[in-house]
């Protein structure tokens, strides 16, 4: 197992009233493939740690990885990485972890991303990946969100639309004026309506919140996917 | 040398003997589960055990469920950091499942429905150390959390208690299972922070 990096964080940017994504130098840091996700060390001064587990927005081989971090305001570690962490600050990191939530070019099916909340995180680093290979198989996002100030990665995912990558918002909570469809979750028949059919056999990866990640899954399997297409991560929570 | 991180001062210090290194205490219970949960109707489940000679025993839900079954106190250790204590459940031990098993193989390999595998040592599952579940909190086990039955093997981390099992397979040599093969430690002791490799 690799050892634990020392990471700088040179860059912080607030994405969403409780979130922010950061950028950390990582010294000696080895790439990551899409999808994979780091162990984050913090330490105290009189020695507490703690770890938590972050997915890597970024991809390749640069020593420099992009987290997003949503803030639980009960929690431990997400409260110290949205409010107070600073550009110079320092922290651990190990990875990149994980060879099972991932996407290559290799991999020639159509793609079904399906994001809840943070979960985007992961997914972005995939159409990252997908943008910069030049890989024509076709792209789609579905990504759930409170509301329309609560997207992560918004510019980024919007210039990444394209030809073959095509981005469908569900907002839960409330609207931009004018929308078309009321807020609500992700139901199955979102599901039918926004995203590739399961006759297409596409490969769907399925990211968020414990319980968002349940209900999509459970969804997609009714509306015919094979289970071994779909591939989730859960974050935890409800 | 761990470096410090600048105004981190860290809340959760209660440092409690039972819970492994790196691991925090929690009071839910999250899921962990490579994809969607399967349903497993009772009426169509069974539970198999196969050695070297192609023997297989089998159990139908009926005759899984006649046997006797042990109330289990225990604490459970996932490999992403949490930790339960004192859980409760209710199951039957693999010490009464492997009695008329003969096999000179040392190692298991545990098969899921929906095709989840992962890879154990025959001794890690004896002696009162391991149990197919199938009540947690005096309650059915949910499909979320592996219901019917699953794999219940609480001294090592959970991904090797395997959800939704449907049987053991003997093995003459230790070969990884599904999160064995995509990054995980091959044993996963959390005692020994044993989490990837
Ligand atoms: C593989 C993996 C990748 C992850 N990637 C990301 C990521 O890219 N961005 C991100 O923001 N988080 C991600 N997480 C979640 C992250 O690891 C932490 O759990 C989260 O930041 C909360 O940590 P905390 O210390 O603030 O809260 P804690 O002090 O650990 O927990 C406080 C309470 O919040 C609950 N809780 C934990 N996680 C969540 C959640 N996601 N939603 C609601 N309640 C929760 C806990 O059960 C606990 O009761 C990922 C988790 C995993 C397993």
């Amino acid at each position: 197992m690799t050892d634990w990096l020392v990471g700088t964080i040179t860059h912080v940017r607030t994405e969403t009233p409780t979130g922010r994504s950061l950028t950390i130098a990582v010294d000696g840091w080895p790439g990551n493939l899409a999808g994979q996700h780091l162990d984050l060390r913090l330490t105290a001064p009189d020695g507490y740690q703690a770890v938590r587990s972050y997915s890597i927005a970024s991809v390749g081989a640069d020593p420099s990885v992009q987290l997003a971090v949503d803030k639980i305001p009960t929690g431990e570690v997400s409260p110290y990485l949205v409010d107070d962490v600073l550009p110079g600050d320092q922290l651990e990191v190990r990875g990149p972890l994980g060879r099972w939530f991932v996407w290559t070019p290799e991999d020639t099916r159509p793609i079904q991303l399906i994001a809840g909340g943070s979960g985007i995180v992961p997914l972005v680093a995939m159409a990252r990946a997908h943008a910069a290979s030049g890989s024509a198989v076709p792209f789609r996002l579905l990504y759930s969100v409170r509301s329309p100030q609560d997207r992560f990665f918004a510019d980024e995912i919007a210039a990444l639309e394209s030809e073959t990558f095509r981005v469908d918002l569900v907002y839960t909570r409330s609207t931009p004026e004018g929308w078309p469809t009321p807020a609500g979750r992700v139901t199955r028949d979102v599901i039918e309506a926004l995203t590739l059919p399961a006759s297409d056999a596409p490969g769907v990866f399925v990211c968020g919140p414990t319980g968002f990640v349940e209900a999509v899954a459970r969804s997609l399997v009714d509306l015919g996917h094979e289970p071994q297409n779909v591939k989730t991560e859960r974050f935890g929570g409800s | 040398m761990a470096v410090f991180s600048r105004g981190f001062g860290g809340r959760a210090r209660e440092s409690t003997p039972d819970l492994p290194p790196g691991q925090f205490l929690t009071e839910d219970f999250p899921v962990l589960s490579a994809g969607p949960t399967p349903e497993i109707d009772t009426a169509e489940w069974e539970f198999t055990i196969r050695t070297e000679t192609g023997a297989t025993h089998r159990w139908d839900w009926d005759q899984f469920r006649a046997l006797p079954s042990e109330l289990v106190a225990t604490d459970i250790h996932c490999v992403t950091r949490w930790s339960k204590l004192g859980t409760s459940w209710r199951g039957v031990s693999l010490d009464t499942l492997f009695e008329e098993v003969d096999s000179s193989y040392d190692y298991v390999m545990a098969h899921s429905y929906g095709g989840y595998t992962t890879n154990l040592p025959l001794e890690d599952l004896l002696d009162g150390k391991a149990w197919i579940a199938y009540e947690f909190d005096g309650e059915d086990l949910d499909p979320e959390h592996g219901g019917p039955a699953r794999l219940l093997v609480p001294h090592l981390y959970f991904w090797k208690s395997a959800k939704w099992v449907r049987g053991l397979v003997m093995m003459k040599d230790d070969e990884p299972g599904f999160w064995e093969q995509n990054g995980y430690h091959t044993y996963g002791d959390p005692w020994q922070e044993q989490r990837y490799w």
